[in-house]
């Protein structure tokens, strides 16, 4: 089946089994492995890209469900070759450990600070529900903080 | 033990064996200069890689699961050259015997309390020969810094300053004292003429290597100390770090793999036509103890794969059900034989005189635990023109490498293995525990020449994991008059995994302390800081009980046991001092302190804690102390014991594999729910000036973390937790104890 999305910017049309979430669509077909596969059930948030600017769990996503609609991977999130302010944010607070799981983060973290510019702590609870664990937890919820008192 | 009376032994005559062995070890020297040099790059010492552009690569035997000891490492070798820090890098070593850690042998040895030098050649090739003839390259016992890093990386930059500096002195005909060093560049303050490291490096690389270089004293450091930007953290938030998983070859293949739900089981048979129509499916193959689909795309494999019912036996399944489990326990603690691992006075004749209301009894308890790293287990894999290749984020490089010759039937040198940087392991990737690699073997040896990457399901990688071992302890203690121990009497359940930290940190003056080997079918393995997880659980818990029981202060009850000044008290009282200890909580709060060696490296955490409306635990505030001796990277140090406090409470409040049938029930995370954002606390960590031994970092800040807690749950609710995980204890369910 034909499908036409848009990622990171890009217009595209591929030829793909509707089926295949699109976790493994921008792995396998599309060589965007900064996405990544953790758990298959959207428990972990690994995968998380941006749908439409919305924070969305990509591994039990039909790719057919994107059709028509604009797809972020962390690997679009920054702009003209300068890391985004949550990347940067990221680099400074030095939240990653090992690393697996911070695209989907730091893809949780930019859905939450593009909607409210400075979150209450609960609002970062209820935002940022992906597993990591190297335990970074308190530098993911720093690195957000920064972000917010920076406004 | 047989290990270090082979070293021991060979040192005494290792005079004998140089001859021999330096033409064996030049042999090694030569591959190791083939195997990480190029056109206008130099090795020197062996480890570290200096080219004509001024780069300095050090050569790193470990792989990055998330420590940044790439850069903590990289940090010990740059200060020790001099170097210019904006000109340094890290790689991983090979995985060939070339580079086996010596350095990790010498200080598994001497445990690190030796001066961190190689005095004589005799000493070093005792343990270059013994790294190579284990196969250590190993990532694991939170070594990195204080076995490679101390007794490695420094001392072979220091060697390779020096050769730097007597190459700049032969050219300029000048003694190589009156030379300075400073930013990768070598200066003669008499003359003020200069040599970049770029520009020496081909004239010192034929030098021999010095035996005995002068290392920096600590007040001379300049860089280590300090925490520059981790190498890795850019890469780490574009999604351009490649893990083992992300790695593509041309032509590549890809593998889903169910095996046997009961370990150990064998397959009988599957019907493969299923499977086979699905589009992009290459292959069913049916192994030993499981069976694969590989196909165009892992995500086709994988949906083939649900197609299939295969069928498996239960060979040598030992218990079934978690009810199981426990009497096995149970009659292993009564009746096991048992090996005496500490012996001191007589404990059982103090419990024996000791009066019923003094003498105190415990049973604990504690589950399997799965790593769950976040990145799934992959390995890719090539069989062509006779030589297996390898790819992968194993932790022991050579051990990984010794496994695949023994699978593959291949001689050593018909084996490649690249060391890539896995997303977390926490113990897993480590070759005894590696049973993937036996799928894979037979898997890429049919799809010859073309590789084919493995990716564990997260269901089959929950499944089959290597866990903690389920274990238990009986512990026994009588009291005097004044409350204080007299007796410590403790039989205790080992799993396969190493016999380690059954010692008590406190003086008692009876204690009988006995190991009893117990295992089951379900494959075990090396969970971050292995058996300190459980033994600090088990003895900060009872010592809890028994500082209740006298009615004393649980801090003041350690701190009378500890002798005045030692590490162990230090941290303690630091921890309670900055956690606010005695201070008034909220109702319903409580505080709990619990203190643990490990690796090295003392620490306490006072942990406060709460039950919320629901009856289940919040975790407000975490405070630890640690004496690790020295720190290279201050902000590296502090993630590792942030991550170990969390990975240590997230284990200790929910974390479980039980079993079903004798399989594992927990399939993926809905059912094992780790620690998140929200139920997080504060920590904070302090580190103590120590001039004591380095310690490791990657471990210890796991242990205390569950008695703290099980020790704060008691101050404020009155309830003993002498089971894991302690919503179960709290719920009442998983049985007694």
């Amino acid at each position: 089946m034909q499908i036409d999305f848009q990622i990171n910017g890009d217009n595209i049309s591929i030829e793909a089994d509707p089926a295949k979430p699109l976790l493994w669509i921008l792995r396998e077909d599309l060589g965007l492995t900064g996405t990544k596969y953790g758990c298959g059930v959207a428990a972990c948030g690994a995968c998380t890209v941006h749908l439409d600017g919305e924070a969305t769990r990509c591994c039990v996503l039909p790719v057919e469900a994107v059709a028509g609609r604009a797809v972020t991977t962390i690997e679009g999130l920054a702009a003209k070759g300068e890391p985004h302010r949550v990347q940067q944010a990221w680099i400074d607070a030095r939240v990653p450990q090992c690393g697996y799981c911070q695209s989907g983060m730091i893809m949780a973290a930019a859905s939450l600070l593009a909607k409210t510019s400075n979150p209450t702590d609960a609002e970062i609870d209820a935002a940022i529900t992906n597993i990591c664990r190297c335990g970074t937890y308190p530098r993911v919820r720093a690195a957000i903080r920064a972000l917010s008192e920076a406004v | 033990m047989r290990r270090r009376s082979f070293l021991i032994g060979s040192a005494a005559i290792a005079g004998g064996l140089a001859v021999g062995y330096r033409a064996w070890s030049q042999s090694f020297e030569r591959n190791a200069v083939d195997l990480v040099t190029g056109e206008g790059e130099h090795l020197l010492a062996g480890w570290i890689r200096i080219g004509t552009d001024d780069t300095v690569t050090v050569l790193i035997p470990h792989v990055d699961m998330g420590q940044g000891i790439y850069t903590a490492l990289a940090m010990m070798a740059a200060e020790e050259l001099d170097a210019d820090w904006s000109t340094v890098r890290a790689e991983r070593a090979p995985g060939e015997k070339a580079f086996a850690n010596r350095f990790l042998a010498r200080g598994w040895v001497t445990q690190g309390f030796d001066v961190p030098r190689f005095a004589d050649r005799i000493t070093d090739m005792v343990f270059t020969e013994a790294a190579r003839f284990v196969n250590l390259q190993i990532t694991g016992g939170s070594t990195a810094v204080r076995f490679t890093g101390q007794a490695g990386m420094r001392v072979v930059a220091a060697a390779a300053r020096q050769m730097l500096v007597e190459a700049a002195a032969r050219r300029w005909g000048v003694p190589p004292r009156q030379l300075t060093v400073r930013d990768g560049v070598v200066t003669d303050p008499s003359s003020g003429q200069t040599a970049r490291f770029g520009t020496l490096a081909e004239e010192a690389a034929r030098l021999s290597v010095p035996s005995n270089p002068r290392l920096k004293k600590r007040s001379e450091w300049r860089l280590v100390g300090a925490s520059p930007l981790r190498f890795d953290i850019p890469a780490k938030t574009d999604g351009t770090f490649g893990y083992g998983i992300d790695l593509q070859l041309p032509d590549m293949l890809h593998a889903a793999v169910r095996s046997a739900p009961v370990h150990g089981g064998r397959l009988l048979g599957v019907d493969t036509e299923s499977a086979k129509a699905l589009p992009g499916v290459e292959r069913v193959i049916p192994l030993e103890r499981a069976v694969a689909v590989v196909a165009a795309s892992w995500w086709q494999a994988s949906r083939a794969l649900d197609l299939l019912d295969p069928e498996f036996s239960a060979d040598g399944i030992t218990i079934s059900t978690q009810a199981d489990l426990e009497r096995a326990q149970d009659e292993a603690l009564e009746s096991g034989e048992g090996e005496t691992v500490v012996t001191l006075g007589d404990a059982s004749e103090a419990i024996r005189s000791a009066d019923a209301s003094r003498r105190f009894e415990a049973t604990y308890r504690v589950p399997y635990l799965h790593h769950a790293a976040m990145e799934p287990i992959n390995a890719t894999m090539q069989f062509a023109d006779g030589v297996l290749t390898f790819w992968g984020g194993e932790q022991d490089a050579l051990g990984t490498k010794a496994r695949l010759v023994e699978r593959s039937g291949l001689a050593a040198s018909k084996v490649v293995v690249h060391g890539l940087p896995a997303g977390g392991s926490f113990g897993r990737r480590i070759a005894p525990s590696a049973d993937y690699l036996d799928h894979l073997v037979p898997i890429a040896r049919a799809m010859a020449p073309r590789p084919v990457k493995l990716i564990l399901s997260r269901e089959e990688e929950f499944t089959h994991g290597a866990y903690r071992p389920a274990l238990a302890t009986q512990m026994t203690a009588a009291l005097d008059a004044d409350g204080m121990p007299t007796a410590w009497m403790q039989r205790y359940l080992n799993g396969p995994t190493r016999n380690e930290a059954f010692h008590i940190p406190y003086s008692i003056p009876n204690q009988e302390i006995v190991s009893i080997d117990f295992a089951t079918h379900v494959q075990t393995g090396t969970w971050r800081s292995v058996a300190h997880t459980q033994h600090a659980f088990w003895t900060e818990s009872f010592v809890d009980e028994l500082a209740h029981a006298s009615g004393r202060d649980p801090l003041d009850y350690r701190r009378m046991l500890l002798p005045e000044g030692s590490r162990a008290r230090r941290v303690l009282e630091i921890a309670a001092e900055r956690a606010g200890w005695g201070e008034a909580l909220p109702p319903g709060s409580g505080r709990g302190i619990a203190l643990a060696e490990s690796y090295g490296t003392w620490v306490a955490e006072v942990v406060e804690v709460s039950l919320g409306e629901d009856s289940m635990p919040r975790i407000h505030r975490v405070v630890a102390a640690v004496d690790c001796g020295g720190l290279v990277h201050p902000d590296t140090a502090l993630q590792q014991v942030e991550g170990g406090i969390i990975m240590g409470l997230s284990a200790a409040l929910r974390e479980k594999i039980t079993l079903e049938d004798g399989a594992v029930a927990q399939t993926n995370f809905p059912d094992y729910p780790v620690l998140r954002l929200p139920e997080t606390p504060k920590i904070e960590v302090h580190f103590l000036d120590s001039d004591g031994p380095w310690g490791g970092l990657g471990e210890p800040g796991v242990p205390p973390a569950a008695p703290a807690l099980a020790n704060a749950l008691f101050a404020a609710t009155g309830r003993r937790i002498r089971r894991l995980p302690i919503i179960d204890a709290l719920s009442g369910e998983g049985g007694r104890a």
